[in-house]
């Protein structure tokens, strides 16, 4: 692929090494040739680099393949997950999982990002619906100003929540940015 | 349709700070005698220029800048003259660029490179004194003094300090426009703005070379804080050498592109008939993110490219 078409998170392959595209910044003088600074994080080891490309540059786009894949279970540093087609296991390290294992519910299907048979990546539903297993009563302050609160959800994530939520409730909840969109109970 | 209701609310200052620091720059032109002018977006030829790729629209383009039309009322006997328009640059994208951004551009018959440069310093010296700043700027964590004039060095000094090398003397492409945007800019002083000048003869595009010196071309750009402000020339009016630096540049963009560029006639029939100009260009959103102390284009623009 060109490298203007690379963008944030496009996944390449450099000299044998997967990389991930975390930062790509555009610079160009006027009358001058634009460059392209990436910074690249190296798949395998998570380390860093800092490279430079030129317009008309060509890097070459890992090709991935999306597989619907089911969690099963945590297991020491890692998770495990079973395509449910083929049954075969894959796990996911604790380094690339992040604070994302929060969302993981026995169960869930999640569509993973693979590289050949290596696995480079989860993506999780956007949207999950979990239930509240504990918040306290809002705090009544001076100000007008809307109040939130933090409530526990099944998963162990916490997240702030409207005053009018109680323990019970089955939130729907945007996994990206870990906020709450609207309470649904319809159980 | 909440985000972009939340992103144009939260950049409401910005926006009508850019509207009156049009404002002022339209007045600071008109009471300094230029005339206002406005010349088509939509241009059957565009100048070639080897890393400026033009919108293509239906065999036409869209004016990558308004020069060759201004040069063309200069030629009739136009003396100041200026224009605010809408340019497009194909690809150019990124935290300072937006493919289609807003560009001042003005001409005055009888001044140069430098002149022009000293004009830019009164320009942003009046629009921070119009919107009560004082002489000192706040601009990402820079305190600038824009007060005018501004210091200048050479391209030939700045570019021996910062990156090693005499670009002048011996000049590498390659590597001018790489050092010039990772080692030079990020290490200027950044308390004053910086004018660099003299540009390599090889890098002239459509200035005019140094009678004085016939290794560098009259051109001058200007930066603040590490953002490239404006740039400026002696305008180039000898129509023969304009056209070989045309045909070359043609050429070139054909070999290594695949691009075919027309010739733009009608301004190489007119460009004999200028008389010694200084122009220059300046970008009308980075201005405005001086003055808003923005980090991003996108700050100061209603609908950058993705959300338009």
């Amino acid at each position: 692929m060109n490298i203007e078409e690379v963008h944030k998170n496009t996944k390449i392959m450099r000299e044998g090494i997967p990389y991930n595209v975390d930062n790509c910044e555009f610079m160009k003088p006027g009358k001058g040739r634009a460059i392209y600074r990436l910074k690249l994080k190296n798949l395998n080891t998570n380390m860093t680099l800092d490279v430079t490309y030129h317009s008309g540059d060509q890097v070459d786009e890992i090709s991935i393949t999306g597989r619907d894949m089911q969690y099963l279970y945590e297991e020491g540093e890692d998770y495990v997950f079973m395509d449910s087609q083929t049954f075969e296991q894959f796990t996911i390290s604790s380094s690339l999982m992040g604070d994302r294992s929060k969302w993981l519910t026995e169960g869930m299907t999640v569509n993973m990002q693979m590289m050949g048979e290596t696995v480079l990546d989860i993506n999780l539903p956007n949207f999950m619906e979990l239930e509240v297993i504990e918040t306290g009563v809002a705090v009544k302050g001076a100000t007008v100003t809307q109040q939130t609160k933090p409530a526990t959800l099944s998963t162990g994530a916490v997240i702030e929540v409207p005053p009018f939520v109680k323990e019970g409730d089955v939130l729907k909840v945007d996994t990206r940015t870990s906020t709450y969109v609207e309470r649904v109970n319809k159980k | 349709m909440f985000e972009e209701t939340e992103r144009l609310c939260r950049i409401k200052s910005n926006l009508e700070r850019r509207a009156l620091i049009f404002d002022l720059t339209r007045r600071f032109f008109k009471e300094r005698g230029y005339l206002e002018v406005d010349t088509p977006t939509r241009v059957p030829t565009v100048a070639p220029e080897r890393f400026i790729q033009p919108e293509e629209s239906n065999g036409w383009f869209l004016a990558a800048s308004p020069e060759l039309h201004m040069k063309r009322l200069l030629a009739a006997g136009y003396e100041k003259i200026f224009q605010i328009s809408h340019c497009f640059r194909r690809g150019e994208r990124g935290r300072l660029h937006n493919p289609e951004f807003s560009m001042i551009e003005w001409y005055a018959v009888g001044s140069n490179y430098l002149m022009m440069m000293d004009e830019t310093a009164d320009l942003v010296a009046f629009i921070a004194k119009e919107l009560k700043i004082g002489d000192v700027l706040n601009y990402q964590g820079n305190r600038i003094d824009v007060s005018s004039p501004w210091p200048k060095m050479t391209i030939q000094d700045v570019m021996k300090m910062h990156a090693g090398w005499d670009p002048v003397e011996a000049f590498d492409e390659e590597r001018f426009d790489d050092d010039i945007t990772l080692k030079v800019i990020p290490n200027i002083s950044k308390d004053r703005p910086c004018v660099l000048f003299d540009y390599p003869r090889q890098a002239a595009s459509l200035a005019r070379i140094n009678p004085s010196n016939t290794k560098v071309a009259e051109r001058a750009e200007c930066f603040i804080a590490g953002l490239e402000l404006a740039n400026a020339y002696s305008e180039l009016i000898d129509p023969a050498e304009q056209r070989s630096r045309f045909l070359k540049d043609i050429e070139i963009i054909k070999e290594t592109e695949g691009r075919d560029l027309p010739v733009p006639e009608r301004f190489l029939d007119a460009v004999g008939d200028m008389r010694p100009t200084g122009g220059i260009a300046l970008g009308m959103d980075r201005l405005v993110m001086l003055f808003c102390d923005a980090a991003s284009i996108d700050e100061v623009i209603a609908f950058p490219s993705d959300l338009a």
